[in-house]
């Protein structure tokens, strides 16, 4: 299609902040190599101040991303699956040139992320059912448990940069809950890409929030943000970020008894996953009511 | 009605149902044994200050001896025997408990300052009940939700609070148990005698040794619990301020950790509300256990058509609350449980004066000896003032109003905590969008401070993490 003497127009890698692709309010980039060191793109490298300006506008979009029906919330995600599917080529190339991997391992893991949508879709009108439900209580009351998003969750993206990003991504947002996340520092252009992708899935803007850059840099400013109920350090690694920095964070959010989920290293994506990354953004509210006449 | 009602005679609760030992050591391993050191503190009748025992204040010696016993426990016994026998052990000491609940109830009521109609209506048949319910869980977990296979974390270290101390113990062994963990347990300082009378029953029950073990002393021996290596999951159940300090203690561990912390719920009574019941509720929610109660319903929020009215049915009704003995079978309102507590509700009430709000304390005579508080409102209370912010843990409630349902829930959502909340009205449409709006663990329409072993309880935001009752509660203690 191109004719040889074509100048390609490239894209400029930005942040994905309420809905917007704004540039760091740093000014600052950072170079993104491929596998074999090869520059491929400058992407921006996020300050604490845009770390505070994504839990803004995260806080700003949750109470009516909540108000949503399930049935609703359930169909956007299921958007994503369908426009993620539709870029599959971008993808693909993104995480051969990303991790060095071949076409079918690039294939599969998009494949994988592309049904995680899907699987997190239909869990958005059943999720009630299953950890929710009424309490047998020994007197005349009705007792009834639901769960509730618990808010804003922060997250350190895993290193893998796709799978492992829509696995941490999908099951904190179709509850209800809105997500600040730091995508892998080494591999961050997927993560833009999907801000693309969600952008155009009838996600409301500042339902998610990527930045990309340093979790050692932008972390510690969300972990003791007051505006973020919960912390899922999953893709902390002690090896490239230091021994530390888990504890640190994790001390941080106990002022403000911010729930956290500890690192995952190790966590294999591919594997379907259980219930748990879905009960731990939620809060159990039970609501009484004496019966009679 | 008019003219003379009949006054109440005393009718005293006999002590003769409860023989106290002088002294009590610390319940390790199935025996009861003399600390490492020679500390010790004495437990008091908050309502006479007469000194009721003598108690072991455990060292870090003795919480790794209790650690290695719960371990061995763990890996020899307790962990191996399958559901259904754990079932049954926890069966026993629900029927003991109830076979010695009217020694257990006096008990509570000497140490803690609660009125036996709580204690003995309340407190112990709850205990008996959380140990049957999560007895019958035993050999069921794999139909929790959890996993097919769900797996127990091992040894947990449990801190409980003054208020409720059986009803506590209960609620944090129980399931802890019936999941196949074992425990070491520290109560509070100020109410240790019940959780000492709870090791014998263990004894009775033949429960093995190690898979129970209780240990006695202030908060140095909480925080050796808890940031001991041998422990594998931390339940604590009291003051925000402390379960922070214990969360940021814990950060970057492979301890696991629920967290059951302060309150200052709101208790919202709409102008279509039955008046009198909201004022049995306001009530309830605020003099239940001297307002030494996490999920009190400190704040009223009363809508101003009805202000008015609201608050003088509610000084009627308070006037004719029986402030005193613990042990009267007729009290309503006990003792403060220490002067250090009566101290803080003292100052924290005194900050209501001083910001400009205006107090009303109900008319009764308090007993010179113990301490003790008579029951207060305070009117004019801004969402700025202390005494509408921070928990003041005593029967102390602060009155604000508001005019629309958008404004109650703002109102109420404003504080840090998020643990219950209350409504009052008649509207059902009204009664769920308030209950879907409000951002609390627990919600009471038309009810207040109702508790159930099959029922989730536990906090929103900085009220805590994690959830106790029913199937929800078996999370906590198990992978």
């Amino acid at each position: 299609m191109s004719s040889s003497d074509r100048v390609d127009v490239r894209k400029t890698y930005k942040l994905y902040v309420g809905g917007a692709f704004p540039r760091s309010e740093s000014g600052r980039s950072y170079v993104i190599s491929d596998s074999r060191g090869r520059f491929l793109a400058n992407a921006a490298q996020a300050s604490r101040k845009d770390g505070r300006d994504a839990v803004v506008a995260a806080r700003k979009a949750q109470p009516s991303w909540a108000r949503r029906t399930p049935y609703n919330r359930g169909q956007v995600l299921y958007r994503a699956a369908e426009v993620m599917e539709d870029r599959r080529e971008q993808f693909v190339e993104q995480l051969r040139a990303a991790e060095g991997v071949g076409q079918r391992k690039a294939d599969a893991y998009l494949d994988a992320a592309v049904d995680r949508w899907v699987w997190y879709a239909g869990w958005a009108d059943k999720v009630a059912q299953v950890l929710g439900g009424a309490n047998p209580v020994a007197g005349p009351y009705f007792n009834l448990s639901v769960p509730e998003p618990t808010g804003v969750v922060a997250v350190m993206a895993p290193a893998d940069p796709l799978l492992g990003l829509v696995s941490v991504v999908a099951p904190a947002i179709v509850t209800g809950n809105t997500v600040v996340v730091v995508a892998s520092r080494p591999h961050p252009l997927p993560a833009v890409t999907l801000g693309e992708v969600l952008a155009t899935s009838d996600l409301p803007g500042g339902v998610v929030n990527v930045l990309t850059g340093s979790a050692t840099e932008i972390a510690p400013w969300l972990a003791s943000h007051r505006d973020v109920d919960a912390l899922d350090l999953s893709g902390v690694d002690a090896d490239t970020d230091g021994p530390d920095l888990a504890h640190d964070l994790e001390a941080a959010a106990a002022e403000t008894l911010t729930r956290v989920r500890r690192p995952e290293p190790g966590a294999d994506w591919l594997r379907t996953p259980g219930l748990d990354r879905l009960s731990w953004t939620l809060e159990t509210k039970t609501v009484w009511h004496p019966v009679g006449v | 009605m008019t003219g003379k009602t009949f006054d109440y005679a005393p009718a005293p609760e006999s002590r003769a149902v409860v023989d106290l030992a002088s002294s009590y050591g610390l319940f390790i391993n199935g025996e009861f044994t003399a600390g490492a050191g020679s500390a010790s503190f004495k437990t008091i009748n908050p309502a006479t200050e007469e000194v009721l025992a003598e108690v072991t204040e455990a060292g870090e010696a003795d919480v790794d001896r209790a650690v290695s016993a719960a371990r061995r426990a763990y890996e020899r016994v307790w962990d191996p025997v399958p559901g259904r026998e754990r079932a049954k052990y926890l069966f026993r000491i629900a029927r003991i408990v109830q076979e010695r609940s009217r020694e257990l109830a006096v008990t509570e009521s000497l140490d803690n300052g609660k009125p036996i109609r709580e204690s003995r209506d309340g407190d112990l048949p709850l205990v008996a009940a959380w140990f049957f319910y999560y007895a019958g869980w035993a050999d069921k977990l794999g139909h929790a939700g959890l996993g097919t296979e769900p797996r127990p974390l091992g040894v947990a270290g449990q801190v409980i609070p003054w208020n409720f101390p059986l009803m506590m113990l209960a609620w944090k062994i129980a399931p802890a148990l019936a999941t196949g963990n074992t425990v070491v347990l520290k109560p509070a300082e100020t109410t240790p005698l019940t959780a000492l009378l709870f090791a014998e029953i263990c004894q009775q029950a033949d429960l093995p040794a190690g898979v129970v073990n209780i240990l006695t002393g202030a908060g140095p021996t909480g925080q050796a619990l808890v940031t001991h290596a041998g422990v594998d999951k931390v339940a604590f159940t009291g003051s925000t301020a402390v379960g922070r300090g214990i969360a940021r203690s814990l950060a970057g561990t492979d301890k696991r950790l629920t967290l059951e912390l302060g309150g200052k719920a709101a208790n919202v009574v709409f102008d279509d509300a039955p008046l009198d019941q909201a004022v049995e509720g306001i009530v309830n929610g605020i003099f239940f256990n001297q307002g030494h109660v996490c999920c009190a319903g400190s704040r009223l929020l009363v809508q101003e058509s009805v202000a008015e009215d609201v608050l003088e049915r509610l000084k009627a009704r308070m006037a004719t609350l029986r402030v005193g003995d613990p042990l009267d079978k007729n009290t309503d309102v006990g003792a403060i449980n220490s002067a250090a507590q009566l101290a803080r509700i003292r100052e924290l009430s005194d900050t209501g004066d001083a910001e400009g709000a205006e107090r009303w304390s109900a008319p009764c005579t308090l007993p010179d000896h113990g301490f003790w508080f008579a029951p207060t409102i305070f009117t004019g209370v801004t969402q700025a003032h202390r005494i509408a912010r921070e928990e003041i843990f005593g029967p102390v409630l602060s009155v604000l109003t508001f005019r629309t349902p958008a404004e109650a829930v703002a109102k109420a959502n404003n504080t840090p905590y998020g643990l219950s909340a209350g409504v009052w009205t008649e509207k059902g449409s009204r009664i769920l969008w308030m209950a879907d709006q409000l951002r609390a663990g627990v919600v009471w329409a038309n009810t207040f401070n109702k508790f159930d072993p099959a029922s989730p309880f536990g906090g929103y935001k900085e009220s805590g993490y994690g959830r106790e009752g029913g199937r929800h509660g078996l999370a906590g203690y198990l992978r």
